[in-house]
């Protein structure tokens, strides 16, 4: 196993260059190389380090939005192979991402979609202005484990309160974990509406995400 | 076209061929703790004061906002208008989605205010337009509708029109509709700002309406987010942009300085006087700052 690979790859994310993240895979699988592997060793350590960066400050917006297309287009090339070999990726868990309802603001939700992909949840993103139902039909239609929710406003956060309760009273609490965020979800809103997990940021996202399913961080 | 606000005692005129106009974008508790729990506590002397210093900084109409979760905001904000009605001469922006807080804001407001904003979305409409109407108020319009913000200048542009012929069906004239066409970052899109630039070109040229803009968005997640704003609101005011929502003590001289290129400040008095006053300002909140223990 070629560890120059592995960091040809990474690079490749780091450096939001989706033309070589692609190169590298289709060398990878003229190589026989295990698709899985070398997502999880080459690519994923590469969005990790700029997801990192940009929770320090010292990475920017466009940086990371580059990272995750490099990584996409990687992904776009392995995924038949994956198929093709039966090894498809094993995830960590099923997760439903959506801003609520009323509230457009994307980046945020997004981030988090592409950084719980690339940690190696399966994310459906159902984009912007969900109403709560509609969130949880969707929950329950893929069998989610989490649903994710992103508000942005403060007349928009009371939504995640919405799916909480409704997640409640149709007895679906223990099943569906809820994990909240936006600028201005504090503790103790997350707190006073007891939603499952909180982060502040992308990255810590994924370790929330995790750490609801069960997982080591 | 000139959409007029009037304040307790100071009108406004906004217009392509008047000076920028500034709204202070600071009294806004997202982001701002000890705002949020001033508000809370029912305590506004320090939204008073954000309002003063913004005056002094040259903002000409102050947005109100008091979006706290779990607070009453509509007694929120009828005790903040209120009290800024009595202490502020500027117009007042209220600033809320929600309708019941609009109304009481707009109750206490004195003279003219503008309502921040309608959307081109049928519920925005039909509950805010009213509102509106009934106060005498002049509103802003985001060009978003049921699908989100669209991509294309043409299509924010046949958004602003909906909101225009809208309006206009309600009793309010063209000239009490100041158009939003809405800024995204380009930090997650390279293209987000010129579309908006595009858009303000349209909307001059077919509707000739007023055209605010909420400018600091541009930059989010980007560094050295002052020096982009900066260029990005100065582009923004040659396309045909009126007024923002904005910080005036970060863009004030900015704002001063587009007009002086336009034409619009003689002998560039109101530049030279923005930037005595702010270095007197800032000296003052220097030695204000030092006497603190």
């Amino acid at each position: 196993m070629s560890q120059e690979l592995l960091e040809k790859m990474a690079q490749s994310i780091i450096d939001g260059d989706a033309d070589l993240a692609a190169e590298l895979a289709r060398q990878a699988i003229a190589e026989g190389l295990d698709p899985l592997f070398v997502i999880t060793n080459g690519y994923v350590p590469g969005i990790n380090k700029v997801g990192e960066a940009f929770g320090a400050g010292e990475a920017f917006l466009p940086e990371l939005v580059m990272a995750g297309e490099a990584m996409k287009a990687a992904v776009v090339v392995l995924e038949p192979e994956l198929l093709r070999k039966g090894s498809e990726r094993k995830t960590l868990g099923k997760v439903v991402m959506a801003t609520v309802e009323g509230d457009i603001h994307e980046i945020g939700k997004s981030l988090v979609s592409t950084m719980l992909s690339a940690a190696g949840f399966t994310v459906y993103d159902m984009g912007v202005d969900n109403p709560s139902d509609k969130i949880i039909e969707k929950a329950l239609e893929v069998d989610a484990d989490i649903i994710g929710l992103s508000a942005l406003l403060t007349t928009t956060m009371i939504r995640q309160k919405e799916v909480i309760d409704k997640l409640d009273a149709r007895g679906l609490r223990k099943k569906i974990k809820v994990m909240v965020g936006g600028a201005p979800v504090t503790r103790e809103w997350v707190q006073k509406i007891e939603a499952d997990g909180y982060s502040e940021d992308a990255i810590g996202a994924v370790a929330v995400a995790k750490k609801l399913m069960g997982i080591e961080a | 076209m000139h959409t007029v606000l009037k304040g307790k005692s100071k009108d406004v005129i906004i217009g392509p061929d008047k000076p920028f106009v500034i709204i202070g974008e600071k009294i806004n508790p997202t982001g701002n703790k000890k705002l949020a729990a001033a508000l809370t506590e029912g305590n506004y002397p320090l939204a008073l004061t954000l309002a003063q210093r913004q005056i002094a900084w040259g903002a000409d109409v102050l947005d109100v906002n008091v979006g706290v979760p779990d607070l009453d905001e509509v007694t929120a904000i009828r005790s903040l208008v209120a009290l800024l009605a009595e202490q502020v001469d500027l117009p007042l922006c209220i600033d809320s989605n929600s309708p019941q807080v609009l109304e009481a804001g707009l109750s206490v407001a004195p003279g003219k205010p503008l309502v921040n904003s309608v959307s081109a979305e049928e519920r925005s409409l039909n509950a805010i337009l009213p509102i509106v109407k009934d106060r005498n108020a002049a509103v802003i319009g985001l060009t978003i509708s049921e699908s989100g913000i669209p991509k294309t200048a043409e299509e924010r542009l046949a958004l602003a029109e909906k909101i225009l012929e809208r309006a206009a069906q309600k009793g309010i004239p063209a000239e009490d509709v100041i158009i939003d066409p809405v800024v995204m970052t380009v930090g997650s899109d390279s293209k987000a700002a010129l579309v908006t630039l595009q858009t303000i070109e349209l909307l001059r040229r077919e509707f000739g309406v007023n055209i605010s803009l909420g400018a600091s968005n541009v930059s989010f997640g980007l560094p050295d987010r002052h020096t982009a704003n900066q260029v990005f609101l100065a582009m923004a005011i040659q396309a045909g942009a009126t007024c923002a929502i904005t910080d005036p003590i970060k863009l004030g001289q900015t704002v001063r300085a587009a007009d002086l290129m336009l034409g619009k400040d003689d002998f560039a008095m109101r530049y030279i006087k923005y930037f005595r006053a702010a270095e007197k300002r800032r000296q003052e909140e220097q030695l204000a700052q030092s006497a603190k223990p």
